[in-house]
């Protein structure tokens, strides 16, 4: 780990398209995922952003932290915005209006603006095969507007609108598998990340921004506030929720899956579990429903890891 | 010199749109609004418009990807009707405050319950306040001429507002008529290139659509205002310039006979070719006193100064409205006129009609009806200054 400090600024660039000094809360991932994702995604982009955290924190008038070409319209439209600038750049550069510079279009948003309200508006631009990158910043929850449910937070979390109580264990429902539902649209390249695994966050960004097609990335954003953790926890839940296989990482390229950082054994999900205060009322058999769903997904995605015949890269921690 | 051709209207429409050199169009099919865009897919599929058509999965998704487009720099043109443009809605607000330059078509048309595809105005008075440039038409030529000229403005420095074009579903998108289409040399000599001031450019970075906090949110919007205010300007200029080219002119109201009329009938839209064929020929008879006709072409921004002028000789004015405002205290259009004269010393007495509802024809013998009324009501007082016309019971 120390050896980072030495390695990190030669493989990393230490420009920043996404400037420090912007309103997030303490401790959150998502702005670190989105800082490290816009590494790797360079200068030759324009950035489509829904409504939501990143949009609000990053976009105050008069100031801005975006230092790349940047538009935010509405909460549910992103992807057809960013469908609406690929097409025009196509049809200007054939007609010689502008220069062919083959500039990125990335959209951004978080779990809400992309699995809910704006998964009709991405799915089109899915299906359309526009060449983008969508990088939605799943923090599972509508964190912008105080931690209300979304259909990516997790079954058992207590959110405000699906609060733990005596008839209640907080969220009914199981989190929305949206990166199937993006591969199931047979799009290049989809795949799961998480700013704790940096590495393997950047090289997924950028394999995504080399499709020739519309890719798809969901990065789990630990969030401190509406999850209730401690602030500098955001990183080690981050590890914890792909070591304890909640939100495994992997990648399909092509139709072909492979976990990226897979572990010989998973970790009890308590581990990751208890950490949290959106978690803290759930009782041991509940707790064990999701230690068998969870092991029972992990299984099926090691099912279509073997069956697209890709070896797994197993991470080894400190 | 251009001939006079048979066309639909529709397909005129989408032609001086492949003129214009659109570069992309990104619709949602609804009727009455298919033809204008099956034809602008048939010219880029046969290569004789060279442009994106995006085949979006909404009307929301197709003004978003407008948006978006208009945003990096492209001539950007869509239509749409009825629920198609209560679909855009929100979108619609934020394409004119964020000054992209977006031309729509919107062949007006009912909205649901029940379901009609049928013309009228009830999808556009739902969107008189979104910010957008706003321009009714008449005819076929009206339609061809106005598109052409909202490019023009929508694009023009001092403006960069989107503009819908109003044409009425079926009446007038899907008629036959004889239209002059211009040439191209002339539509290019008229049309400059888009050059959008702000674009998407990594060379350039911006940063669009910001939020706004009460601090700013009071000024971004006062200036919207102005801005829209002021772009009646361009649109004169615009009109002016088109009509040394192409001799045709238009004005924000146009007017029909009213020279010697005390009595003023005002309309929008196709209905307009009825109630000029109504004054034609009650005059003709000679049994009524003399009526004119005042057409509301520019109805965003709202032509005040104009509407003013020409009704300053007027005893009565009667207005139709084609959609209603529930629960109001007139038909949309109709107070607005009232509004706008509301401070004026010699005002005319105003009666407010409502018809032609989802498709519902006015006959000329209807609006000879309309217009005696009126006159009466007007002269000999009533309390019924609003009605919806034709109601059966």
């Amino acid at each position: 780990m120390e050896n980072y400090t030495v390695y990190v600024p030669k493989i990393i660039t230490k420009k920043e398209n996404f400037a420090p000094g912007h309103r997030a809360c303490i401790g959150c991932g998502e702005a670190l995922a989105v800082r490290l994702a816009f590494k790797a995604i360079g200068q030759n982009a324009i950035v489509v952003n829904a409504t939501g955290c990143v949009e609000i924190f990053t976009s105050q008038l008069p100031y801005t932290s975006w230092r790349l070409p940047w538009i935010h319209t509405l909460f549910e439209n992103t992807a057809a915005v960013a469908s609406g600038i690929e097409s025009a750049r196509k049809a200007m550069t054939r007609k010689g209006i502008i220069p062919d510079t083959n500039t990125k279009i990335v959209a951004i948003g978080g779990d809400g603006g992309t699995i809910d309200i704006g998964l009709q508006a991405l799915s089109g631009a899915m299906e359309r095969g526009h060449d983008f990158l969508y990088i939605c910043f799943d923090n599972e929850a509508y964190m912008n507007t105080g931690i209300q449910r979304s259909s990516a937070t997790p079954f058992g979390a207590s959110t405000t609108t699906s609060p733990a109580g005596k008839a209640s264990i907080g969220q009914f429902a199981w989190k929305k598998d949206m990166p199937a539902i993006a591969a199931a649209h047979n799009i290049p390249y989809v795949a799961t990340a998480n700013p704790s695994y940096p590495f393997d966050l950047m090289e997924k960004v950028k394999k995504g921004l080399a499709a020739k097609g519309p890719a798809y990335i969901q990065v789990l954003s630990a969030c401190p506030t509406g999850w209730g953790c401690a602030a500098e926890l955001s990183i080690k839940i981050g590890r914890l929720a792909a070591k304890t296989g909640i939100f495994p990482l992997y990648e399909v390229e092509n139709g072909k899956y492979r976990i990226t950082v897979d572990f010989p054994k998973l970790l009890p999900i308590t581990e990751y579990t208890g950490l949290q205060k959106r978690f803290r009322h759930l009782n041991p058999e509940i707790l064990e429903q999701i230690q068998q769903k969870v092991t029972e997904k992990y299984e099926e995605l090691k099912e279509k890891a073997d069956l697209s015949g890709c070896c797994c890269q197993a991470e080894t921690e400190e | 010199m251009s001939k006079r051709v048979g066309i639909e209207v529709s397909i005129a429409l989408a032609d001086v749109v492949g003129m214009a050199n659109t570069d992309v169009v990104a619709a949602y099919p609804i009727t009455p609004q298919t033809h204008i865009v099956e034809r602008l897919a048939e010219l880029v599929a046969d290569g004789e418009l060279d442009a994106e058509y995006i085949p979006v999965e909404s009307e929301h998704s197709a003004m978003s990807a407008c948006m978006g487009s208009a945003a990096a720099g492209a001539r950007t043109f869509t239509a749409t009707a009825g629920q198609g443009l209560e679909l855009m809605h929100e979108c619609l607000y934020v394409a004119s405050a964020m000054r992209l330059p977006i031309v729509m078509a919107v062949t007006n048309r009912a909205l649901s319950a029940p379901i009609s595809v049928w013309g009228d105005h009830s999808d556009v008075m739902a969107c008189r306040d979104t910010g957008w440039i706003q321009i009714f038409t008449e005819n076929g030529q009206e339609v061809v001429d106005i598109a052409l000229c909202a490019f023009r403005i929508a694009e023009d420095k001092n403006v960069l507002l989107p503009a819908m074009v109003h044409l009425d579903g079926f009446h007038l998108s899907h008629v036959i008529e004889p239209i002059i289409m211009p040439e191209q040399n002339q539509v290019d000599d008229f049309l400059p290139p888009n050059k959008y001031p702000f674009l998407l450019d990594p060379a350039r970075p911006v940063a669009m659509g910001d939020f706004a906090p009460p601090a700013i949110y009071t000024e971004m919007k006062w200036a919207q205002e102005v801005n829209l205010q002021k772009s009646k300007e361009t649109i004169l200029k615009t009109w002016k310039e088109f009509a040394d080219i192409f001799g045709r002119e238009y004005k924000p109201v146009e007017s029909y006979r009213c020279e010697d009329a005390k009595v003023l009938l005002m309309t929008m839209g196709s209905y307009s070719e009825t109630a000029m064929t109504t004054i034609d020929k009650m005059r003709e008879k000679g049994d009524c006193e003399n009526v004119g006709l005042l057409r509301l072409r520019l109805w965003r921004p709202f032509p005040t100064d104009e509407l003013r002028e020409a009704v300053k000789n007027a005893d009565v004015l009667i207005i139709l409205d084609r959609a209603l405002s529930f629960g109001a205290a007139g038909g949309p259009v109709g107070m607005e006129i009232k509004s706008a004269l509301y401070n004026v010393t010699n005002k005319p007495k105003i009666v407010n009609y409502v018809g032609g509802l989802g498709g519902r024809d006015i006959t000329v013998a209807e609006f000879e009806e309309i217009i005696k009324k009126g006159i009466d009501i007007a002269r000999n007082g009533s309390e019924n200054e609003f009605e919806i016309f034709g109601v059966r019971e």
